[in-house]
Formats: C-alpha cells, structure tokens, sequence
C-alpha cells in the first residue's frame, strides 16, 4: 500500500466570485477530502491564495494537484508539505471556568502563550496560536474543564526564505 | 460606434468564424433573436434544447471546428445539460450560450430562472455568467480559444436578459489577443521521454498502437498513420478513435475492450509494449484494470497531464499535443521492413483469420442487424458520416462499418446518451451536405429525439435514419439475458409507434423492411434522396446479441462469444 501522508497545497487562484465552489466541487466530484481549507486574498487584490490540507497517497495528491491545475481560474499550486514551511492555526475556545478552576486554566493559557480574550461570570474564551500539534495539545489540556464551543481557521501557511509560491 | 450586447454578441461570434448556430428561442433571448433576425449567421431552429446542443457537437465532431448552440434561460438551459455532459465527456470543443433572468432578479427566483453555471459547474471545461456588457467580447474570446485548445470541451456562457439589451460604445476593430493567467496552450513535450519512446519502440518485439478520441482531436491521423506503417504496428482503436486509422487496412485491429475485436484484445494482452495515444484508460476499454496489457511496458502520450497516471501507471508518459509528440518521434524513428517483427504480425493475422467479427443467422430468417451495417458499408463504399445512438446499435455499427477517416464517426462514448445520433447527423449533413450522413438508431433511442425530424425536413437535410428495429431495448436485453436469468424486465418496446407512417407525418420519408432481398433497395433509395430525411424501419431478429464481449470484471482476454 502506498503511504497516506497530509499534504499542504498552497493554491493561488483568481479572486472571483464562484472560484471557491469550482474548486470544493472538483474536491467533491473527485472524491477527495479536504481536511482544511483556508482562503483569503493575497498582496495582489485579484489574487486569492487557499492552503489546502488534504490526505491521500502520492497518487491521489498528484491527481488532485493535476485536476486542480484544469480549472481555469487555477494559477498555481505548490504543495509545501516538503518544504521548509511555517504553518500557523488560530483557535477561539470557550471553556467552562467557575473561580475555583480559573487559576488553573490561566496557568495553562500561560504555558501554551495564549490569551484570553473574554471572561463571562461562567466562561472563558481562549485564542490560541500554533501548529495544529499545539492547537490540539491546548484543546487536549483544556477538556477536563469542559469545553462550550471550539472553532479552528484551518491552517494557512508559507514557505520559509525567499522563495514564492 | 453604440452597440447592443447582443449585437456584439453575433458580432463576436462572426469574429469566430462561426457562421452556423443551433438553438431554441424563449423569453430571455429574445434581445439575440431580434440582432439574428437580421444577421448573417445562420440558425437552425431545433425542436428541443437538447437537440440543439448535440446538433452543435455534430458539427464540431464532422468539423474539428468550435460548435455553437443557443438556449433561453431555466428550463432551455437544463434541457442543454445532457448535450454539454456528453460534449464534456468527448471532450467536444461546444460553446454554449444560455439566456439567463436580468441581472437585478438573479438570485430571486424569478421565473424561468435556474443557476445554469453552478448546474454546468462539474460538466464543462469552463463556465461564465456575464455580468456587464462591457465583459462580454473578452468573455467570447477566452471561451471559444478555451472550447478549442489543449484538451477541447464545452463552455457555457450566461447571458442576462439586461446584458444584451444594454447599448455601449463598441469598437468594432478592437479584436484582443487572449491572454489568461490560469490556461496556457500546451506546446512541446519532455524531449527526453521522446527518446525514451522511440528506444522502446525499437526494442519492442510485440508492439500495439492503442488510439483514441485524442488523435482525432488534434488531427494527427497521418502522423498516427507514418508511425503504425513505417514501423509494421498494429493499431486498435477506442470507440472515440475510430477513423483515427483507416478500419479497412491490414494493420488495423478495430475497436478493443469490452465489445473489441477478439484479435485486438489478444494483441493488447500479449504485447510487450503498448503505445497508448490521446486515449485515457477508460474501464470500457480495459475491463479488469489488473490484467490490462499485463505483458507491456507503457508508453502514454496526452495533452491532458491529469489524464497520465490516473488508471494505470505508465513507463514513459508523455505530456503534449498528439500531432507535436508523433511528429517528433516520427522525426527520430527509421523505417523497417516488414520483417522486423514477422513472428508478431503472423500471430495477430491469425487471430483476424481464427476469430474474425461473424454472426449467425435468425432461426426465424429474420434480418440480422450486421447485415444491414454491412450494406451500409458496401453502397457507401465505407465513405459516409455515421452517427449512432447508443446500445447494440452503436456497437454493431463500430464492428461492421470500417471507417476509412477521422471525423466520420459520431458516437457518444464517454457518456453513453440515447437520443444523440440523429441530431448529431444534422449537425453534421448541416456541415456537410454533400456527403450521405446515416444515423444507425435503435427502436428505443430513436424515440428519445424524434422531434428533430421536423428540423431535418424543414432545412431539406436528407439523412439517413437506419432503425434496427427489434423492438426491445435491445443492450439492456442482452445483459438481462445474460446475467439476470433471462428476465426481461421493462425491455420490451413491442408498443412502438408506426416509425413509416411518422416519418411521413412530419414531411420525411419512411420505408419498413422485413425481407433480405429489400435491404439493398431501400439503402440506394434513401441514398438517393435528395431533399429529405429517409426512416429506414428495419425489423431485425429481436434477439441478436452483440459478440464478442467482455463481461464487466473479466480480464480482456476472457471475451464471450465470436470463437
């Protein structure tokens, strides 16, 4: 069996209405699944860039990057998965917090540099930073508080040095 | 000068060359209706939608131009999406033109609204909706270099009911050149893999030419032609390939897969080197993927790099134009003598001697289809325009009429869609009127766009409508008797319409033959028709079998029938 690995796909796509459905609907049509998708525009203003994180052996990522290359609002794919690359995530979570256990969990937010963003009479919300290790260590850590509501961005990332993808 | 979208529209399309377009009228395409009524471009007036669009890809198929069809928004767009899903799966070069509500009422449901580019999204190359005016002769242009180019397929262009009643500022000289970021046109090839090709073709003792749709796409037939014949290589074809090699040579192998040739499939399984060229690795064509050429090294070249790799692995992949490729391994390739391989070639004819196509007679006498399409090809000389519609009649026209040129078969292959044959024949007798275009039709699919009959009478197109009438839906029967325990489940299609006295109520002309001795003068009387479309009504044994096949998740070489 060939290996299943996470790919990282930063994707540089024109900034027009509908370009997201083309390429969500090609993931679709395909059968391929995306583990996150993250699009936002770039320094250029009709240019996006979508980092996409897909699972698949090496057949099934060459496939998705060539089906991926098809679509003409598609301008260019580079999969850094094997680059020297910084990939960030941000992560909102609500954890339950009555004042016997706030000191704890601030203690944890310390340890993983995160922050607290608001504090309700029951609740906290926590924004943290990170590799998507580090996010899930933070969420891991902060479970036995009971969490009220988690969201994830989905990973965004950028090759290392000079080089542009 | 001032100018209304819709007469930049006609505008553009003449700057396209095209002069001929297929549609249907409605409410909002009424503003283009009006520019075409007095305009020089020539539209044939369907009498479905979905009769347009696969006139169109008659055309494109008979032509190797761009077709062009027109529909008016909601349901005149939907009726398109069974044209442009098989255009799409051919990868026929289409532009398709659809009406669409104004643009302040997109979105709200108005009436014969529908989102025809989020519906057309996974079935065209490319798709718009245009927004201003101003955008549409870019739009134009990029679609129709987009339709033809690289890998050609349908693109569909939105076109709001304002956006063509608009008047702006038009320059009638102000052609662009096409310049988009994402799309470039392919040119040249890995050069590397060019001599990597050509060793392994020297090196081969066993080798096969496995030729698709992609040869004919990108007109390479006399290069495909050169390499077969200086180098003695059997060539089969896929479905989409025929005509790519004349079927009437003796290197020619016919179609292969799972209603191939028994000859072609031995060869494909016995080769030690496969040279697979514009075609795609269909499971068609290779049934059982696992023992698909198991003896061969591969060599793949296609202009569409996502088509490498995507069934099988390959040993030499070749990214490119097909014409590009073939001329350059032309260039670095010597002839041989017919020697070369002579071990091979004698194993191939006797194959073609042991297991040619054949059939047996009906117990009843009654007239076996085969027949038909071999005096077909007799009183054309293996020279007319076939289209086919879809089931045992398509095969047996792919087994039985030799085609001699590309661009003379007009079938639906990847999609499989009933009802395209007949208008697809008068997109291509619209194209072609001096040559005798036969339409080989089954009692069923004939029935899914009969309508057009009405086209081909009011333009005078006389084709041919060839019915192997044996009333059953007869590939579905043959399957039902082969692997459902004979139950013939909702096959039956005894209550047919009179297709004679149709024929005549719409103006054309129909003939019924039940006897051998009256096949060969209703061929040369609807071939000598002139000024109207002929229904032949054949009425054939009604359970004739298509043989040789492959039963689905067999090995190639495991075939049924024809030994």
């Amino acid at each position: 069996m060939a290996r299943v690995n996470r790919h990282i796909l930063a994707v540089t796509v024109e900034n027009r209405p509908g370009v997201l459905t083309r390429v969500t609907t090609l993931f679709r049509r395909r059968g391929y699944n995306i583990e996150s998708l993250a699009v936002g525009t770039t320094e250029i203003p009709s240019i996006s860039r979508m980092t996409i994180e897909v699972e698949g052996d090496d057949q099934i990522i060459e496939q998705v990057t060539k089906q991926l290359y098809k679509l003409v609002d598609v301008i260019k794919i580079v999969d850094i998965t094997e680059e020297r690359s910084v990939d960030r995530e941000l992560v909102l979570i609500k954890v339950k917090a009555d004042t016997n256990v706030r000191a704890e969990i601030v203690q944890i937010v310390e340890i993983f540099r995160a922050r607290i963003v608001d504090i309700g009479r029951n609740t906290l919300i926590i924004e943290a930073t990170g590799d998507s290790g580090k996010i899930s260590a933070i969420e891991d850590s902060l479970k036995p508080f009971g969490i009220v509501e988690l969201v994830r961005t989905g990973k965004i990332a950028m090759v290392r040095g000079a080089t542009r993808p | 000068m001032k100018l209304k979208g819709a007469e930049i529209l006609l505008h553009c399309l003449q700057e396209e060359d095209v002069d001929t377009i297929f549609g249907y009228p409605g409410g909002a395409v009424l503003p283009i209706y009006d520019a075409l009524y007095n305009s020089n471009i020539r539209h044939i007036l369907a009498r479905h939608e979905q009769g347009a669009g696969h006139a169109a890809d008659g055309y494109a198929r008979a032509t190797g131009k761009v077709g062009v069809c027109l529909a008016t928004s909601g349901p005149g767009a939907t009726n398109l999406v069974t044209a442009i899903t098989t255009a799409y799966m051919d990868s026929i070069p289409l532009v398709c033109f659809t009406g669409q509500v104004g643009t302040s009422l997109i979105g709200r449901d108005a009436f014969q609204e529908a989102d025809i580019t989020g519906i057309t999204l996974p079935i065209t190359k490319h798709n718009y909706l245009v927004e201003r005016t101003e955008d549409l002769r870019d739009i134009i242009k990029e679609a129709f270099y987009i339709a033809r180019t690289n890998r050609p397929g349908p693109v569909v262009i939105d076109l709001p009911k304002d956006v063509m009643d608009n008047e702006i500022d038009f320059e009638p000289n102000g052609k662009k050149e096409v310049n988009i970021k994402g799309y470039r046109v392919m040119k040249g090839y890995n050069a590397g893999q060019i001599i990597n090709a050509v060793e392994m073709i020297k090196q081969a003792k066993r080798p096969v030419i496995y030729a698709g749709g992609g040869v004919v796409a990108s007109e390479a037939a006399d290069e495909l032609r050169e390499l077969a014949e200086k180098r003695h290589i059997p060539v089969t074809m896929t479905l989409m390939g025929l005509g790519a090699y004349p079927g009437n040579k003796p290197l020619s192998l016919g179609m292969l897969g799972m209603h191939g040739t028994r000859y072609a499939n031995y060869a494909v399984s016995e080769c030690d080197l496969l040279i697979a060229i514009g075609a795609r690795f269909d499971d068609r064509v290779t049934s059982k993927i696992e023992t698909f050429a198991p003896k061969a090294k591969i060599i793949h070249i296609d202009v569409d790099a996502a088509e490498i790799g995507k069934n099988v692995s390959v040993n030499v992949p070749i990214v490119g134009q097909v014409k590009e490729v073939l001329q350059a391994i032309n260039a670095k390739i010597d002839g041989v003598n017919e020697g070369h391989h002579k071990e091979w070639l004698e194993t191939v004819e006797r194959w073609k001697d042991e297991y040619p196509l054949r059939y047996a007679s009906d117990p009843e006498g009654r007239l076996m289809p085969q027949h038909i399409i071999e005096k077909i090809y007799e009183l054309t000389n293996g020279e007319a325009i076939i289209a086919t519609e879809v089931g045992q009649n398509q095969m047996w026209a792919a087994h039985y009429y030799k085609l001699k040129e590309p661009r003379t078969l007009l079938t639906s292959g990847g999609l499989g869609t009933m009802g395209y044959g007949f208008p697809a024949a008068i997109g291509a007798k619209v194209a072609h009127p001096d040559k005798p275009v036969i339409d080989i039709a089954g009692d069923g699919s004939i029935q899914m766009n009969i309508q057009e009959l009405a086209v081909a009478v009011e333009y005078k197109l006389p084709v041919i409508i060839c019915i192997l009438n044996n009333h059953f839906l007869g590939m579905v029967r043959q399957w039902q008797g082969l692997f459902y325990e004979g139950r013939y489940s909702y096959t039956d299609m005894s209550h047919q319409p009179d297709f004679v006295k149709l024929a005549e109520a719409y103006g054309a002309m129909g003939i019924r033959i039940k006897e051998y001795a009256e096949v060969e003068p209703a061929i040369r009387k609807a071939l000598a028709s002139t000024d109207k479309p002929v229904v032949l009504d054949f009425w054939v044994a009604r359970e004739a079998d298509v043989y040789p096949m492959v039963p689905s998740g067999s090995s190639l070489f495991d075939m049924l029938g024809g030994d």
